[in-house]
């Protein structure tokens, strides 16, 4: 078998450090993007992105996606808020071209509303079922006490302890 | 048998049921907006400078025909082209909006591979694409005469979409 030199292992640890480093910046997002100058805007700007779906990675909002169409909606919303629009304007815009998809929270409507007012109609029919087969439980009186002969049987082995 | 042990397997049906709609859905396919509704307004410079621009202007001219959103970078553009030149052949009017290219790449692609574009308009900030509520490349949109949008196809365009989505929407129409 061969066996590596050191020197080699240690290229290789250096290489693989160097490779680990070299990539940290992938993690930082939007470098190249400039923020807007009023922080209070930006600020807001960004507040508004994250309610924005990133089309390309749909469960990520465009504020932590790397996603190039999220940059560019992320300019937009830039756009948006510097020329004075509130979250609504913003999001009216991004509906008209891409639907009410693009919002990561769906609005309240009549197609939406199963997925609203769902879970909680499944909780209440859950309370009502554990509720009617608790009655029922208590109505049968619950469990008979022991018959004669089971606790004669009782007896006899509890006596069997003592002794 | 009591009534209420039918509970369980009417459940299982139900949640069987939603998962089986859930299988045809494609949420990675998400339609734009615009469609049955005029195109926006807009006005993009030619690849070719000595072309016409591809306008909103442009796509009413009374016939129907296709605006293909593709770019030299895109993967599968190579594989729809095939069936862009061969709608070309048969005479279908395809224009091109070239989604944030370099002009040199997207002549290069058009050079190798021929163009079956009428007009091609260099879209290359990609802000006309994200009015037209484009998310991705290829797709393609259908714009009847008046130009509005009939029908948007995501990814690569083919014959099964053709026959089995365009080809009714457009019956009864004149071209």
């Amino acid at each position: 078998m061969i066996r590596p030199s050191r020197s080699a292992l240690a290229f290789l640890f250096i290489f693989l450090l160097a490779t680990l480093l070299a990539a940290a910046p992938a993690f930082s997002v939007a470098v190249d993007e400039t923020p807007l100058a009023d922080p209070r805007a930006e600020a807001e700007a960004r507040e508004i992105m994250k309610g924005i779906r990133c089309l390309v990675c749909q469960n990520q909002s465009i504020e932590d996606s790397n996603a190039d169409l999220a940059k560019d909606l992320r300019q937009i919303v830039r756009e948006r808020v510097a020329a004075g629009d509130g979250e609504k304007e913003v999001q009216d815009f991004l509906r008209a071209r891409y639907g009410d998809w693009i919002l990561l929270k769906p609005p309240f409507r009549t197609r939406t509303l199963p997925l609203w007012i769902g879970p909680f109609v499944i909780l209440a029919l859950g309370a009502t079922g554990l509720f009617i087969a608790n009655r029922r439980r208590a109505a049968d009186g619950g469990p008979e006490g022991l018959s004669d002969e089971e606790q004669q049987l009782l007896d006899v082995i509890e006596g069997e302890d003592e002794g | 048998m009591k009534p209420i042990y039918a509970i369980p397997l009417l459940l299982f049906v139900m949640v069987g049921l939603a998962l089986m709609v859930g299988l045809t859905l494609r949420p990675s396919e998400i339609p734009s907006a615009l469609i049955g509704r005029a195109v926006p307004e807009f006005s993009l410079p030619p690849l070719d400078p000595t072309a016409q621009e591809l306008s909103s202007e442009s796509l009413r001219d009374g016939k129907i025909k296709l605006l293909n959103v593709f770019a030299s970078w895109c993967g599968p553009c190579r594989i729809e082209h095939p069936f862009l030149m061969e709608l070309q052949r048969q005479s279908v009017t395809i224009h091109g909006l070239n989604y944030k290219d370099l002009e040199d790449d997207a002549r290069r692609f058009l050079n190798e591979l021929k163009s079956p574009y009428t007009l091609i308009g260099k879209d290359k900030d990609g802000r006309v694409g994200i009015d037209w509520g484009v998310s991705g490349v290829p797709e393609t949109f259908v714009v009847d005469g008046q130009g509005r949008i009939l029908y948007q196809h995501i990814g690569p365009l083919n014959r099964q979409a053709v026959e089995q989505q365009i080809a009714p929407l457009l019956k009864g129409r004149k071209k």
